[in-house]
């Protein structure tokens, strides 16, 4: 069983900032922000056509300014939000100007213009197309001057695309948005207190509990919220020896969470015994900058790390299916998993599927597709995004 | 056509056999029956010229023939036609003859059958006639014979009864001469069978005085099984035929148990007994106190079969004649585990046999036998493990000399080996965890005397340097005073300069605590089966050799150290100053270096196992962190012009120079540095003492019996670690190139989350020449230094909004001045 070869796509400019387009279910297609200073910078709405393994690719301008931090509503296709540095030049002309001018995250909420499907599907190397972009529709602002910089905006997982979270600095504001996305006013917000300048690196907002919980990530710290109350309901210290760069909720067990970080390690942590983490992973040799747990095959965990390499583990044991599928599940729901599952089989063990490595730069961000669950990006610095896929064999072997 | 019938013609008369296909050919055709030629057929019927088809016009065929042929040809064809109708109408006739012949026979032949039919119908009327006569007869017989019948079965029935009397009256004989014969296993199944009989019929006084008989019989053949089974001496077989045969009996199983157990007790007393012999007597009571009476069930009845028990003469022969000459530990615990542990597990396995597994049958299955069986046996077990244990721990005990820890290493693994064997055969029991903990009781125990001699090795060294500082007043003859210690001590005539005692005496110490330390490392050693318990795998290496040991022994250094100290104090004097000042010059060096490199040591072979998993490359991690705060604190896009190199970059430099130093000095010590957090980290806070380090490295002299596989560890270790673009390896050079590329790294992505104003890139560059000035020589590849800085000052003027570089030249005003 040959696995397809990988699908490699190169923007023109640098790029941390990665997500699958969440509310579309059926075509593949992942966003891409950009970062340059000196450019306009620009949104690659990237689709792959997966029977035909071609790369298609329509580009929005991002006028604001470079792009840290990017995701996708789950309830509007057109509908994403980006934290962004203001744009380089008007940086610069204050800076020229006052000699006292500070680099400024904000967060915003855009509308995708909606011409951008019709006939905007050349193939990449259109020059008409790449040379004549659409702008973005600002919606509104997620004005936080008060708050200080953005570093990431989060929306209500499954939610009607109205609730959205942003994390400033030491604040987590949630923002009610009204009006089609047009008004956006802050419902609550909780601080973070404590010594020294706090600050929150990510989060993430938890799928289950009715999506009352956040977690969110400062230095060494994971948090988690009560939305309903805007409190710290746990804390676990020193999560990691060094930084923790990001955060995954397990989708199908409500007590998991990963982590990963600059001590070079994943660990997977049960939230209701925060002494010691369940599984600790040390693959990478650098720092590991982002972890995703596949949204339908929770043993399926994807790291991206700026030793530029991008691992997919299997860790069943800590899964929702550590004897495989089960066939009496409750949860028969989930599509597309409606065959026989011999139960005979034996136990997967805990393993590195395998390492990517077509990436020479460091990878930032890595995704899974939100359409097909054996399918990811991964994305690093020098503007290189990668397709992949989940190994057939292992596939079968999960599914059958 | 023409051809056709010509060729017919022209066939010759001699070839029979085609010429009678033909003629059936033909004769199929006339019938319609022709399958093979159909298609052929059917394309040369439609002609009417065809003579042999069926559409054949006469007139179209002769107007054919008139048109086409000559008068001769017309002639030669009649004349060929001719003939050909006659050999037609010959072969006809024949056929028609042959066909009537047939059918003349066959009438015949009809004809002949039908008279044989009549005759064989009068015969199957007669036998059917015969058939019903028959089966009247047989009805007849067989009402005749009913009475009969039942006559013989009742007769056969009460001759088998007669049979099941007889046997029951003969019973109580039979059962006398088996007893004779000491056939039990016989007499007992006779009784079995007879005994539910008797049991019925009991209100009839004939049965009821065979069951008294054989009750008395049965008895006594029980007393005799239990005599027998009293009987010290029968064999393991016996026994378990005794046993079966009494269980057989409805004898209570407890008592049984508590019988076998007893038995089986008086035996391995017997080998304890043998082994206490060997002990060199205690100094407080005699050998009476053996077996401690207050355990075990078998308490209320031991006191008998101890005193009386029959003893082999073989097991204790041994003893007493080698009470006199001492064996060693090894062969002691050989002896322990071949007499006590073998016929231990050879009791726990017949007892089990016995009682445990056998098949449940009946009545038995009710009383739950096995679990009260097994309920006894721990406690047996226990009991005799406990008494054993005693004695394995007093031997131990008396293994005082710290010379040869092999011995007692080897000893305990296979004390501790046998023991699994009972594991296996009893799980659940405590004897296993029981006999890992005198284990490692004796490993703690030898470290605690390792420690000791490691303190009164100490004391004499110390008190010789004393005397040999003494001595130069005195003439200086007996300088040398440590000679005769492990250590290579100045022993030499001439009075010892202070430095070169100072550097004997610690390079003794050292010595002598590397070979505890390859002692104690015995414990550890792979093939040793207790060394991947749990105990043996952390906390031996990390509290019991580590803490107790090691650190320990460092502590009676300095508080000894104190002591001295105090003692000037008091006595005034009498300490002679030059002591003090060596012993402090000591005390300063072992807190820079000494204790680092024991610690080392200790740290690599102890601990290797357990730190391999999270070993970090803490330098490498300590400088990251402090680039990263270093570029993250800052207001990269408002710096102003750049003066100086940061300070950071400077510490930067320093902490990597004395990485440098630190594993420079390992390494030259030996190849075999792990390196260790523990030590990586004291190398920070020593930094300032790496001069005295470096002046003892000769004298820890490499060991050439280096393991291999240690150093191929520690090399994956590396290459796994800081390996961000190509393997290292294990050397110096590799090992800082490593924590630079990691630090480089970092500082390469944090630059990348930061924006830069037109100084903070200058800044950037100034401090990446300052790096690139100090940093190249401690790399393996200087192109790599080069090209992560390069990378970085790329990044850097990527994420730079006003890209205006300084001069290269301003640059390195700016770094020299730094």
């Amino acid at each position: 069983m040959e696995d397809d070869a990988p699908v490699i796509y190169g923007l023109e400019f640098q790029a941390r900032a990665l997500t699958s387009q969440t509310a579309e279910s059926d075509a593949i297609r992942f966003l891409v922000g950009t970062q340059s200073l000196k450019f306009d910078n620009q949104i690659h709405i990237i689709d792959f056509d997966d029977e035909n393994n071609i790369i298609s690719k329509s580009v929005l301008l991002h006028q604001a300014g470079e792009i840290w931090h990017i995701s996708a509503s789950p309830a509007d296709k057109a509908v994403l939000s980006t934290c962004y540095n203001k744009n380089a030049t008007q940086l610069l002309s204050i800076f020229v100007a006052t000699s006292e001018s500070r680099v400024v995250t904000c967060g915003a909420v855009w509308r995708m213009p909606p011409e951008w499907e019709s006939g905007s599907h050349e193939s990449p190397d259109d020059p008409h197309n790449s040379h004549n972009p659409q702008n973005l529709e600002l919606l509104c602002h997620l004005d936080n001057s008060a708050h200080g910089n953005a570093s990431s905006v989060l929306w209500e997982p499954m939610g009607d695309g109205t609730r959205v979270i942003s994390l400033a600095d030491n604040h987590a504001l949630l923002w009610d948005l009204t009006e089609s996305s047009t008004q956006a006013t802050i419902s609550s917000s909780a601080t973070l207190e404590g010594k020294g300048q706090l600050k929150f690196t990510s989060g993430k907002w938890g799928p289950h509990h009715n999506c009352t919980q956040l977690a969110t990530a400062n230095d060494t710290a994971i948090r988690g919220w009560d939305l309903r109350t805007m409190s710290q309901i746990y804390c676990i210290e020193n999560a990691h020896g060094q930084l923790v760069r990001d955060l995954d909720f397990n989708p199908n067990k409500q007590y998991y969470l990963a982590s990963c970080g600059d001590d070079c390690k994943v660990k997977f942590w049960d939230v209701r015994n925060i002494n010691e983490p369940v599984k600790s992973l040390e693959e990478h040799s650098h720092w590991v900058w982002s972890v995703r747990y596949n949204h339908s095959h929770d043993q399926l965990v994807l790291t991206g790390s700026s030793d530029s390499r991008v691992i997919l583990s299997n860790m069943v044991s800590i899964s929702s299916e550590p004897f495989g599928h089960l066939v009496d599940d409750d949860d028969l729901s989930d599509g597309e998993d409606n065959h026989q599952y011999d139960k005979s089989k034996e136990p997967l063990q805990d393993s590195i599927i395998s390492t990517y490595e077509e990436h020479e730069d460091s990878v930032y961000a890595v995704e899974w597709s939100s359409a097909d669950p054996w399918l990811f990006a991964s994305l690093s610095y020098d503007g290189r995004l990668v397709i992949n896929r989940v190994p057939r064999a292992l596939k079968y072997h999960i599914l059958l | 056509m023409d051809g056709d019938i010509c060729a017919t013609a022209t066939t010759p008369p001699d070839s029979d056999p085609a010429r009678k296909r033909r003629v059936h050919g033909m004769l199929k055709l006339y019938y319609g029956l022709n399958e093979e030629g159909k298609t052929v057929d059917q394309a040369e019927s439609m002609n009417p010229c065809d003579i042999n088809g069926t559409h054949f016009d006469p007139e179209v065929y002769l107007n054919k023939l008139r048109r086409e042929c000559s008068l001769g040809e017309l002639m030669d064809q009649e004349s060929c036609m001719v003939k050909q109708i006659r050999s037609l109408d010959s072969d006809m006739q024949t056929l028609v003859y042959e066909n009537y012949n047939k059918f003349i026979s066959a009438t015949d032949t009809i004809r002949k059958m039908k008279n044989d039919f009549k005759k064989m119908e009068d015969e199957m009327d007669c036998l059917s006639t015969n058939m019903a006569a028959i089966t009247e007869f047989s009805a007849h017989i067989s009402g005749t014979l009913q009475d009969q019948h039942a006559q013989i079965t009742k007769l056969s029935g009460v001759h088998t009864l007669l049979r099941k009397l007889q046997f029951l009256f003969e019973l109580p004989a039979r059962l006398n001469k088996c007893l004779e014969l000491q056939a039990y296993s016989q007499a007992v199944s006779s009784h079995r069978r007879a005994r539910c009989v008797l049991q019925q019929y009991s209100h009839m006084p004939s049965f009821r005085g065979i069951q008294d008989d054989c009750h008395a019989i049965m008895d006594k053949l029980a007393q005799e099984l239990r005599q027998k089974f009293r009987d010290g001496g029968s064999s393991a077989k016996d026994l378990s035929e005794c046993v079966e045969l009494l269980l057989q009996l409805d004898e209570p199983a407890e008592e049984l148990c508590d019988k076998f157990l007893i038995h089986a007790q008086s035996r391995l007393e017997a080998n304890l007994r043998g082994l206490e012999a060997e002990l060199r007597p205690p100094l407080s009571s005699g050998p009476t106190s053996v077996i401690d009476p207050s355990i075990g069930p078998a308490r209320r009845l031991s006191a008998a079969p101890t005193a009386g028990s029959p003893t082999d003469p073989t097991s204790l022969g041994n003893p007493f004649l080698s009470s006199s000459s001492r064996t060693d530990i090894l062969e002691f615990i050989d002896r322990g585990c071949n007499e006590f542990v073998s016929s231990l597990c050879l009791v726990i396995a017949s007892y089990q046999e016995l009682f445990v597994n056998r098949p449940q049958e009946g009545n038995l299955a009710s009383k739950n036998i096995p679990h009260m069986a097994i309920g006894k046996l721990h406690a047996f077990v226990d009991a005799m493990a406990t008494c054993y244990f005693s004695l394995v721990e007093r031997r131990i005990q008396e293994e005082k000399s710290v010379g040869d820890n092999s011995l007692l290493v080897r000893a305990l693994d296979r004390f501790h080996r046998r023991l699994q064997a009972v594991a296996k055969l009893l799980p659940g029991s405590a004897v296993p965890s029981q006999g890992t903990e005198i284990v490692v009781r004796a490993a703690r125990e030898r470290i605690q005397q390792y420690l000791a001699a490691l303190q009164s090795f100490y004391l004499d060294s110390l008190r010789d340097v004393r005397q040999a500082l003494a001595a130069p007043r005195l003439g200086g003859s007996s300088a040398g005073g440590g000679s005769h210690l492990a250590g290579p001590a100045t022993g030499k005539d001439a009075p010892a300069s202070l430095p070169e005692l100072l550097s004997s005496l610690s390079a003794s110490i050292l010595n002598q605590i590397k070979s505890v330390m390859a002692s104690v490392q015995l414990f550890t050693a792979k093939d040793i089966t207790f060394s991947n318990k749990p105990y043996f795998k952390g906390e031996f290496c990390s509290q019991g050799v580590r803490e107790s040991l090691v650190v320990n022994f460092i502590k009676f250094v300095c508080q000894s150290s104190r002591q001295f100290c105090e003692s000037v104090g008091d006595r005034g004097g009498s300490t002679p100053p030059a002591l003090l000042l060596l012993l402090s010059r000591l005390c300063l060096d072992y807190e820079t270096s000494t204790i680092t490199y024991i610690l080392t040591l200790t740290d690599e072979q102890f601990l290797v196992q357990v730190l391999f998993n999270h070993e970090k490359c803490v330098q490498g991690l300590i400088i990251s962190q402090m680039l990263r705060k270093s570029v993250e604190t800052r207001d990269w896009v408002n710096t102003i012009e750049p003066r100086n190199v940061r300070a950071v970059m400077k510490r930067v430099v320093e902490d990597t120079t004395s990485i440098d130093v630190q594993v420079s000095l390992l390494y030259e010590e030996g190849t075999r540095k792990a390196h260790s957090s523990d030590s990586s980290k004291r190398t920070f806070s020593v930094y300032s003492g790496s001069r005295q380090q470096t002046r003892y490295a000769p004298s820890y002299t490499p060991s050439a019996a280096m393991d291999t596989n240690f150093l191929s560890n520690i090399h994956k270790l590396f290459s796994e670690r800081i390996d961000i673009f190509s393997p290292v390896e294990f050397n110096k050079v590799s090992v800082v190139t490593g924590i630079i590329k990691i630090s480089l790294k970092t500082f390469l992505e944090c630059v990348r989350l930061r924006t830069f104003g037109r100084y903070g890139l200058q800044q950037i560059q100034v401090d990446c020449n300052y790096l690139q000035m100090y940093l190249w020589r401690f790399v393996s590849d200087e192109n790599l230094v080069h090209f992560l800085l390069d990378e970085i000052v790329g990044s850097t003027a990527h994420r730079c909004l006003d890209p205006a570089p300084m001069e290269q030249s301003v640059i390195e005003v700016i770094c020299e001045r730094g």
